[in-house]
């Protein structure tokens, strides 16, 4: 099964790398760019066909690696 | 004094951190490598030094913080054993939730690479009782991610509780944000956990020990801790 979990930085929580992005779409010429904030995703293959185990898996794992939840929210998606 | 230097895959701090230590304490420190499952019997303290374990992936420190030396190092904090993480290995505390918070990048997005004044904010601790408080030292720092950040409970605790041990200021102990190189949250270079006994700063206080190098001013820290071992022994 292939799934994916997007880990984004909480409301809050200064985003320096996302505000330089964010000048630079500006600096392009793209205009109407209100705000940038950036992200990761893990795109990931899980043995088996049990998605409810899948998204449980996957929530543990965001929980003890892929996100640090001080400063991060995550979404797991079992895409099947 | 036994100390124990864990080394991590991209650390590339730990030859100077074996060095001060030698050069502070009169003994070498056992170097142990990440993959090893306890520390050396009579460890009286853990360093962990900096550089870029895992090449920063991810997140700085966060492989290293799942390292199986990680569960020993959380075995002996438990039991109130002291601890140092500088620079990498203050990320790798917070990964390992030894220290809250985390290190962001800083605010001006360029890695820092120079000396900083710091003033110490209490001297009653076994990480500072080698300085007086409200004292300024000046130690490098080599970091692009050391803005550090909690949420607002958090840093209520850490300043109500007095666990801020070094601010980032100006030469004459001033907090100011001109002064404050990477952001940080109320100018916080290094915090101590609630028992006392865990440590994180961003600064090099290793790389200031040795009159040939120019200064000083970091064998406070590593004297005050051959006093507190010392004392306990």
């Amino acid at each position: 099964m292939k799934a994916r979990v997007t880990v984004t930085l909480k409301s809050g929580i200064l985003d320096p790398q996302g505000k330089a992005i964010e000048g630079a779409l500006r600096s392009l010429g793209l205009a109407g760019v209100s705000s940038v904030r950036q992200g990761k995703v893990f795109d990931i293959e899980i043995e088996g066909g049990d998605r409810a185990k899948a998204e449980a898996l996957l929530k543990q794992a965001a929980d003890k690696l892929l996100a640090n939840t001080v400063i991060e929210n995550y979404r797991v998606d079992v895409l099947g | 004094m036994k100390a124990a230097v864990l080394v991590f895959p991209g650390i590339n701090r730990e030859r100077d951190m074996a060095r001060t230590l030698r050069l502070t304490t009169g003994r070498a420190p056992a170097m142990v490598w990440h993959a090893e499952t306890a520390l050396p019997a009579g460890t009286d303290l853990v360093v962990i030094p900096g550089g870029f374990s895992y090449g920063d992936y991810l997140r700085c420190g966060a492989i290293a913080a799942r390292s199986p030396i990680m569960d020993a190092v959380r075995d002996y904090a438990g039991k109130g054993g002291l601890v140092l993480g500088v620079c990498n290995g203050f990320q790798i505390l917070c990964e390992s939730d030894l220290l809250p918070g985390v290190l962001m990048r800083n605010e001006n997005l360029r890695f820092i690479c120079r000396d900083v004044y710091l003033r110490v904010e209490r001297s009653d601790t076994p990480f500072t009782r080698g300085y007086n408080a409200g004292q300024v030292i000046r130690v490098p720092v080599a970091h692009g991610e050391g803005n550090y950040i909690a949420d607002g409970e958090t840093i209520a605790h850490l300043e109500g509780e007095g666990r801020v041990l070094f601010r980032y200021s100006s030469p004459d102990g001033m907090i100011d944000p001109n002064w404050n190189h990477n952001g940080a949250i109320n100018a916080i270079a290094g915090i101590v956990n609630e028992r006392g006994n865990v440590f994180g700063m961003m600064p090099h206080p290793e790389n200031h020990v040795e009159a040939a190098i120019g200064r000083t001013d970091g064998r406070g820290l590593f004297a005050g801790l051959v006093d507190t071992l010392g004392k306990a022994a």
